[in-house]
């Protein structure tokens, strides 16, 4: 049985305040309570008062890896980019990991965006974050005034009166097919490990692949049609960090900017591919897209494909390199493709 | 003027003009709970008209005026045309389109957006061809700030028509003339010759909000320490100006397909890497904080400053999809305490 989330967000604080107060960190990334039910803030703490109202609960669903290349920016001393960088120790950040955003973390340790000897990581086991629009689906739209949660169930009022949910029922759809609950790299562990573990990671995915190919691409068209291009999606995504994003481009500009389909779903296979080999299924392109699109099943769907050719799952450990930044003269290349039969040299 | 229809004549009407006309009006999804604006089909859903669900729908109407994207203009680009790189006009059909079941919000967005988009001819083109039948609000949601911002849950400001609840059944009013114009070659019930009702003339008072931040000094609010903890959650996507009704900021590009080409314009936002970067490769807005900062000074001080009212209906859209919960209304208290 994990801690109840009331009990890690006392944890959390007191460990926040500590180390700020000992000065170990300059700033601590966490969340604080939103303003309406089921949200909340990704939220900075400078001050041992400020950590008092960093929070933890079901609907921590921002993954907190995509603040920590600007945060510990920030608390670098101001320079000119033809300054040398800074010698010396540079303040630190205190930042909490689930098991995917701790492996975020390690891919941004792998591509050189954040540095681990200026983190402090507090790992927390996590039990599954509740999707705000499954919640919404299951009570047929009807708005939530209040919201509480207890261990395994969410009790939901509003002018409707009061519904309780299976807690799981709600859980997000990358949670519930969640390998890694557990922080994979972290300084403290603020709870017990978690023991849950997906039986069938890619049952989405495999659903999408029995479909014959018009049927996927009717699936294709259809599932990213009310797309209206915010980009909430990738910017919501650690890895997305390139200063100018393809689509931001526009000399030579390789994507139309408004939502001509061909345009909305190249940008959107084009980002998954980018992430391909990287992606820890986090899902917070999914949780934060305001029309519901479930933007993640083109990367899991990239993930499949990694760990079944390579072997290989995103940010499991800082020393083994990502499968699409390593090259040997030796590397299997048995590519063949089906349309104009080119063949690729086998070795 | 105002005419007593029941149930029926109100979707017999309705069912009269999807035969003649684009409608579109409010629809629930039934999986996923979501209002979206649809386009009416011969299937209607009469409940959907009948009992609209409270609130606003997911997107604005503003994509009806402002299309995502719109060609503006079309040209070619082959050696041998004498026209060659001549811009022409694109040619689109633009027939009537109704709107449906329009929440006052959304329709008073209307009314804002056309003071910014006074001259500008693809705006008010769509603006000509647009009849709006709006809904008050028989219930708020929590989200909603219309109150506040200048509008009301019964207010018709940007309305043609309006299909009010009485104690006995349903009614319908005209708004202006295009209204009245429209009911005449489109009669409801006993609808014939029925003409505007009198709209309050010379201007509606502001909100006191508008009338507080034009009195602010612009440069203590612009100054203001909040914002650096505001920006500070941000992830400056567009889901707050592109689902906002009263965010207008659009840009242009020319696309070419073969010997052909097109100029179109679609939407940007403050939040964007692109918007107000220069040529040189300057942006006075290139940090998060520049950015959210004029989303809200523009909203809240730089349109009031030009134009009156303040740049937003207080439909809410903002507060419960912003995917870091960045709430609009304790940005304006903490601008109001300047
Ligand atoms: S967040 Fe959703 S609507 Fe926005 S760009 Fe991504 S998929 Fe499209
Ligand atoms: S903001 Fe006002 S007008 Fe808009 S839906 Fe809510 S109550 Fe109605
Ligand atoms: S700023 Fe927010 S509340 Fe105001 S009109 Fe825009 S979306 Fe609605
Ligand atoms: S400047 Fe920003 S806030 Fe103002 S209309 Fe444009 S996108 Fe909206
Ligand atoms: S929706 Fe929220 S996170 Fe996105 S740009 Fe607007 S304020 Fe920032």
């Amino acid at each position: 049985m994990t801690v109840k989330h009331a009990e890690l967000t006392q944890e959390i604080q007191r460990q926040a305040k500590e180390l700020l107060a000992s000065g170990e960190v300059a700033a601590f990334l966490g969340f604080s309570a939103g303003s309406l039910p089921m949200t909340t803030r990704p939220f900075v703490a400078r001050t041992p008062q400020e950590a008092e109202r960093l929070v933890w609960n079901s609907f921590c669903t921002v993954n907190l890896a995509n603040y920590l290349p600007a945060l510990l920016k920030s608390l670098e001393p101001p320079r000119s980019p033809k300054d040398p960088p800074p010698t010396g120790p540079l303040p630190k950040v205190g930042v909490l990991a689930t098991g995917c955003w701790s492996r975020n973390i390690v891919v941004q340790i792998q591509e050189n965006q954040v540095d681990r000897s200026r983190l402090v990581i507090l790992g927390v086991p996590s039990r599954g974050m509740v999707d705000r629009k499954k919640v919404l689906a299951a009570l047929q739209g009807k708005e939530v005034l209040e919201a509480q949660e207890d261990d395994h169930s969410l009790r939901l009022k509003g002018k409707w009166g009061e519904t309780e949910l299976s807690r799981w029922a709600v859980v997000r759809d990358n949670c519930q097919s969640c390998r890694h609950p557990n922080p994979v790299l972290f300084d403290r562990l603020l709870d017990a490990a978690s023991e849950r573990q997906a039986q069938a990671p890619f049952s989405q995915i495999e659903a999408i692949e029995a479909m014959s190919s018009d049927e996927r691409w009717q699936w294709f068209q259809q599932a990213f049609a009310s797309c209206i291009r915010c980009y909430a999606c990738r910017n919501a995504c650690p890895l997305c960090y390139c200063s100018t994003c393809f689509v931001d481009d526009n000399r030579p500009q390789w994507v139309g900017k408004a939502l001509n389909a061909p345009d909305v779903l190249t940008f959107h296979i084009l980002r998954a591919f980018h992430c391909a080999g990287r992606c820890t299924d986090c899902g917070a392109c999914e949780s934060v897209c305001p029309m519901g699109i479930k933007v993640r099943l083109l990367t899991q769907k990239l993930s499949k494909d990694i760990l079944t050719l390579f072997g290989a799952e995103a940010g499991m450990d800082v020393s083994v390199p990502p499968p699409f930044t390593t090259y040997a003269p030796s590397d299997q290349n048995p590519f063949e493709c089906d349309t104009c039969s080119s063949k690729g040299k086998k070795e | 003027m105002k005419i007593r229809i029941n149930d029926h004549q109100l979707i017999q009407w309705i069912q009269g003009l999807i035969t003649k006309f684009q409608v579109f009006y409010p629809l629930q999804d039934a999986n996923s709970g979501v209002v979206h604006i649809q386009k009416a089909t011969g299937s209607l859903n009469s409940d959907a008209i009948l009992k609209p669900v409270s609130g606003v729908p997911k997107t604005s109407i503003k994509t009806f005026f402002m299309p995502q994207p719109e060609v503006i203009a079309r040209f070619s680009i082959a050696a041998q045309d004498a026209e060659a790189f001549v811009l022409k006009e694109p040619g689109t059909a633009l027939q009537t389109q109704v709107l449906l079941n329009i929440r006052p919000c959304d329709a008073r967005s209307v009314a804002l957006n056309s003071m910014p988009y006074a001259e500008d001819p693809y705006f008010q083109k769509m603006l000509k061809r647009t009849v709006i039948i709006g809904r008050p609000c028989d219930e708020t949601c929590s989200t909603c700030f219309c109150e506040l911002v200048g509008g009301s849950p019964h207010g018709t400001e940007g309305m043609d028509l309006v299909i009010l609840k009485t104690e006995d059944g349903l009614a319908l009013e005209v708004l202006t003339q295009k209204g009245a114009d429209f009911l005449k070659q489109n009669p409801c019930a006993e609808s014939a010759g029925l003409q505007p009702t009198p709209q309050q003339q010379g201007g509606q008072e502001l909100p006191i909000v508008a009338r507080e931040m034009q009195k602010k000094d612009l440069l203590a609010l612009y100054n203001a320490s909040f914002w650096p903890q505001i920006a500070e959650a941000c992830i400056n996507c567009g889901a707050c100006t592109f689902l906002c009704p009263t965010c207008y900021c659009f840009d242009i590009q020319d696309e070419v397909a073969g010997t052909k080409g097109v100029r179109l314009r679609y939407w940007d936002s403050c939040m964007f890497p692109l918007f107000t970067l220069h040529a040189s490769g300057h942006n006075p807005r290139g940090q998060k904080v520049q950015r959210v900062r004029n989303r809200f000074m523009h909203k809240f001080k730089y349109f009031p400053d030009r134009f009156g009212p303040v740049s937003c209906v207080g439909c809410g859209r903002c507060v419960k999809d912003c995917p870091v919960n960045i709430d609009i209304r304790e940005v304006i208290s903490l601008m109001q305490a300047v």
